[in-house]
């Protein structure tokens, strides 16, 4: 006899709920460290606001990490030490979905998926609310999302948070090259923080749209695979 | 409504959680441990000597910023500037077996090094000077520094909020090759806003730790009975980690 297949397997609701915490504290505490000096830069230096290619506006106090006042060493505090699960856990998730093949079978989109034809039709049910189609576990829309925010988005948040460490730059100095130099790095930590915070959003609205108790349900649990007898 | 007032209030008690954590000893403790572990992790990643990146001439940014104190008035430092330095001493003192009272001149005629290099603050701007000086590793040398000295610290001029600024590093950082005690920026002698006559360059940690205004290098085997006991200004003030490679 087979065991019942879940849903989410054990390694994916791990990973979900450790990165949800620590997505939550980093956002927030790097609204206190943007505070500290909200200008964004391009290229290797920027000190004054004439040279940013943009004054990020100043995030209110309810927002952000420490909670209700300003402290950029402690805001540094949260924030350089939930770096180390947030990376860590996405390190192992990647291992676990290679290993489980929850990639390969779950996430990786086919050519034929990317026909226009397809994508639209895939837009189209999607504006009707309906979320159980395309092939496979998740629909397509949801395949690119999940793809980007695994492939790009929370990569590219370690990347870019070691490429503005001067500790690391004698050793990842390449990295640093490779993404424009250290202000350009910090810049896009900050445009692929705000990506998954939009991300967050998105996803967030459609768990509450497709049935958010046995969504949230399912994501401690595992629940059970559609049209897998009870 | 109700569902937003519930998760409203499940936020409410969450960010004020995260508060109480950072302000317990527990959470100090997990904040600390975690300062170490970074520092581990670069050590283990970073050979002792590993350069930070130096730039050419044409990446000099057009303006040096000076942040923190920029022109201090406490003491006789306006007396020292209105003579422009002339008299300027700086002490290596502590753990060494030849305490030295170094003139400007003293320190302009040792070997030096010139290097461009980019400066990061904690806020998270940055800026690239062309800095020249003595390496400090020379220096301790030259005092015949101890072995029991475990770090280096640097007393400064400036006075601000009521307490002298102050910095130090580990014997790591302390004996970088590019750890020079820099009086010269972009060719020219200090400007008072970058810490005229001499400050330190620590070129793989942030900018608080670059101290200004130098007037003393002391070699100690701790860094808990000088002044908060938390290794520099910042750290004692504000609760900066020490650590600022990162």
């Amino acid at each position: 006899m087979n065991k019942p297949v879940k849903r989410h397997r054990l390694t994916t609701r791990i990973w979900h709920w450790v990165n949800l915490i620590c997505v939550v504290v980093l956002f927030m505490s790097g609204l206190t460290i943007s505070n500290a000096h909200p200008y964004l830069y391009w290229g290797d230096w920027g000190f004054a606001p004439a040279d940013a290619w943009f004054a990020v506006p100043r995030f209110p106090y309810w927002m952000t990490l420490p909670n209700g006042y300003y402290s950029l060493a402690e805001g540094r505090d949260w924030h350089l030490t939930l770096a180390w699960p947030f990376a860590l856990v996405l390190l192992f998730m990647w291992v676990a979905m290679l290993v489980n093949r929850h990639f390969r079978r779950d996430i990786a989109t086919s050519r034929r998926e990317w026909r226009p034809a397809n994508i639209r039709r895939d837009i189209a049910e999607h504006l009707k609310l309906n979320f159980e189609h395309g092939e496979g576990k998740y629909n397509f829309l949801q395949k690119v999302s999940y793809g980007l925010v695994f492939g790009v988005f929370l990569p590219m948040m370690v990347a870019t948070g070691i490429a503005i460490s001067p500790g690391m730059e004698p050793t990842f100095f390449w990295l640093v090259d490779l993404l424009g130099g250290r202000q350009s790095a910090r810049s896009l930590h900050f445009i692929f923080a705000f990506a998954i915070a939009g991300f967050f959003i998105v996803h967030v609205l459609l768990v509450l749209l497709s049935g958010p108790i046995h969504q949230i349900r399912d994501m401690f649990t595992g629940g059970r695979m559609e049209g897998e007898p009870a | 409504m109700k569902r937003r007032s519930v998760l409203a209030g499940i936020g409410a008690v969450l960010t004020a959680g995260c508060n109480k954590i950072a302000d317990s000893a527990a959470g100090r403790a997990v904040f600390n441990a975690s300062e170490r572990l970074h520092h581990g992790a670069h050590a283990l990643l970073t050979s002792r000597t590993a350069l930070a990146p130096e730039f050419e001439p044409s990446d000099l940014s057009p303006f040096f910023r000076g942040n923190g104190s920029t022109d201090p008035q406490n003491g006789d430092y306006q007396a020292h500037a209105a003579n422009n330095f002339a008299d300027w001493r700086l002490e290596i003192r502590g753990l060494v077996d030849n305490p030295l009272s170094l003139s400007l001149n003293d320190i302009r005629t040792m070997p030096q090094r010139t290097q461009i290099t980019r400066h990061d603050c904690v806020e998270g701007w940055s800026a690239i000077g062309q800095w020249t000086g003595p390496q400090l590793g020379r220096i301790l040398e030259a005092a015949g520094i101890r072995d029991a000295a475990k770090f280096v610290v640097f007393r400064c001029a400036d006075n601000l909020n009521g307490d002298d600024y102050y910095e130090s590093v580990d014997m790591i950082d302390a004996y970088h090759p590019q750890t020079i005690v820099a009086h010269s920026l972009n060719g020219e002698p200090l400007p008072i806003r970058n810490g005229a006559p001499l400050r330190m360059r620590i070129e793989r940690q942030l900018g608080y730790k670059h101290a200004k205004y130098l007037t003393a290098i002391e070699a100690v085997a701790s860094l808990d009975d000088i002044a908060g006991g938390r290794g520099g200004y910042w750290e004692d003030r504000s609760g900066y980690q020490w650590y600022a490679g990162l």
